[in-house]
């Protein structure tokens, strides 16, 4: 089961590497407000996140997300319902 | 906050754009000539961005048809397929759609969007997984949103990206619906069908390729990229436009599954809104007509293709894929493509500018779209404007070799 703080973790460096260093980010960070996020950039991010989880996320999990912790949750949940 | 905050990002973009006095995004032709050249801000101008892959918006046998039909059948349908508004030649263009590719079944849509929204929206609901390339267009992740499916991307054209999703749905992939597109309208790549192919036929699943930019192109025949690698059995659903090499408006289906006829009442974006004009229609059948038989056009747009792709390769330029009739030109950021487009604009050439997020890698394109109907002096004219032009971007990372 992949855990809370390892998807965390990936998506922070993920964004980090996305959004070159410039922002401090915690798992209340906003995503779209705060890091100036795009839809085309966001699912960028997803496919990283599916490479280096090995898990296929559909990008319907972006619309209802505005946090990091939201984000990270609702791969949890995904990553479950596989499982 | 007010209903309206959630546009400021887009009135930022046009506040800019308006402050330089360049917008690429509100072009009007004042006056259309002929398939390749128009009256664009008062000059005389080329149009190397519409899409008209054949030229056939001119062909006189497609504008006669179009008075006949509009004498005998009206200006409009005033309603839907399933209600009143279809005619005898609603029905007609679907069989000969559906001949045309050697499927069973077809069904026609008011616009190419439509035919996305309507077929996936339908095939795919929440229970089901669709993987879809990355670069599929705005009407595929539409469609699919629509229908609440489970959209899961595969990095473009990367074919073991697409077998890891297939490998993890186990069972299930079996019932999965890969979509790719056949010419990818941004770059002017084509799919990898024959390799995607191998991977359905390993693994299961149903596959849709969206034509819109290769029907017509590629192919003897010009049905597309499926044709011309023979592969046309092994598509489940192909998907096509009216609005490109057919020069009308509107959009299809063609299919082998028998359900293709329940898709139809189940599909809202087919159901909920007004048909195409009779008189779309009889153009677009005798469109359909001139384009299967338009062997000599496809060789002429070939012939252009190569000729501005290899024009701009020699010159330096960074073109996005080899040779189509949709060349893509890399730019190095937004002020340069903007200023260069501008540029060819007062050139009297008309392109299309194109930036992220409708493009992929969040690149800047400037797109130009061949014809069968250019001149040999007009693809030299346009290199040449290029030429010109490139003297202005000497330190840039566009210009490599000269």
């Amino acid at each position: 089961m992949l855990e809370y703080q390892r998807i965390l973790a990936v998506i922070t460096s993920g964004l980090k590497a996305r959004t070159k260093g410039r922002f401090e980010i915690n798992e209340n960070t906003d995503l779209a407000n705060q890091l100036n996020l795009d839809s085309i950039q966001a699912m960028e991010l997803l496919l990283d996140v599916e490479d280096q989880l090995d898990v296929s996320i559909p990008v319907s999990v972006l619309s209802n997300v505005k946090t990091v912790k939201e984000l990270v949750l609702a791969i949890l949940n995904i990553t479950r319902g596989e499982e | 906050m007010s209903i309206f905050s959630k546009l400021k990002g887009m009135a930022a973009i046009r506040g800019e754009l308006n402050e330089l006095g360049i917008d690429p995004f509100d072009i009007k032709i004042d006056k259309i000539i002929t398939p390749t050249e128009g009256i664009v801000q008062g000059r005389h101008t080329i149009l190397a961005g519409t899409n008209n892959y054949l030229g056939l918006t001119f062909d006189r046998q497609c504008i006669e048809e179009t008075h006949k039909a509009l004498e005998h059948e009206g200006t409009g349908t005033t309603g839907s397929r399933m209600a009143n508004g279809s005619y005898s030649g609603h029905r007609k263009l679907e069989e000969e759609l559906a001949a045309f590719y050697g499927k069973k079944e077809g069904i026609v849509f008011s616009t190419g969007y439509l035919a996305n929204l309507g077929m996936l929206s339908t095939l795919a609901g929440p229970d089901d997984t669709v993987l879809l390339d990355t670069d599929c267009h705005a009407s595929i992740y539409d469609g699919l949103r629509l229908g609440g499916a489970k959209a899961v991307r595969f990095r473009h054209n990367n074919i073991e990206n697409l077998v890891k999703r297939m490998e993890r749905l186990g069972e299930k992939a079996k019932e999965t619906l890969i979509v790719v597109e056949g010419l990818y309208s941004m770059l002017g790549d084509r799919a990898l069908l024959k390799e995607i192919v191998e991977v359905k036929k390993e693994y299961g699943g149903y596959l849709m390729v969206d034509e819109a930019h290769s029907l017509g192109v590629m192919g003897d025949r010009g049905c597309g990229l499926a044709e011309e690698l023979n592969l046309l059995d092994d598509i489940d659903f192909i998907i096509g436009t009216f609005s490109k090499s057919l020069g009308g408006t509107g959009g299809f289906c063609v299919s082998d599954h028998p359900e293709m006829e329940l898709i139809r009442y189940s599909s809202r974006p087919y159901v909920f809104t007004a048909s195409p004009a009779p008189a779309t229609i009889a153009a677009t059948r005798q469109a359909l007509k001139a384009l299967e038989a338009g062997t000599h056009l496809r060789k002429r747009l070939k012939e252009n293709s190569e000729r501005l792709h290899n024009g701009l390769s020699d010159l330096g330029f960074t073109l996005a894929a080899p040779a189509s009739p949709v060349i893509a030109v890399v730019f190095n950021g937004k002020m340069e493509a903007l200023q260069f487009w501008n540029d060819l604009m007062h050139l009297g050439i008309y392109v299309n500018l194109m930036f992220p997020p409708a493009t992929p890698k969040g690149l800047y394109l400037i797109r130009c779209s061949v014809s069968a109907a250019h001149t040999t002096e007009q693809i030299d004219t346009i290199i040449n404007a290029f030429a010109e032009l490139q003297l202005g971007l000497t330190n840039s990372a566009v210009v490599h070799g000269n």
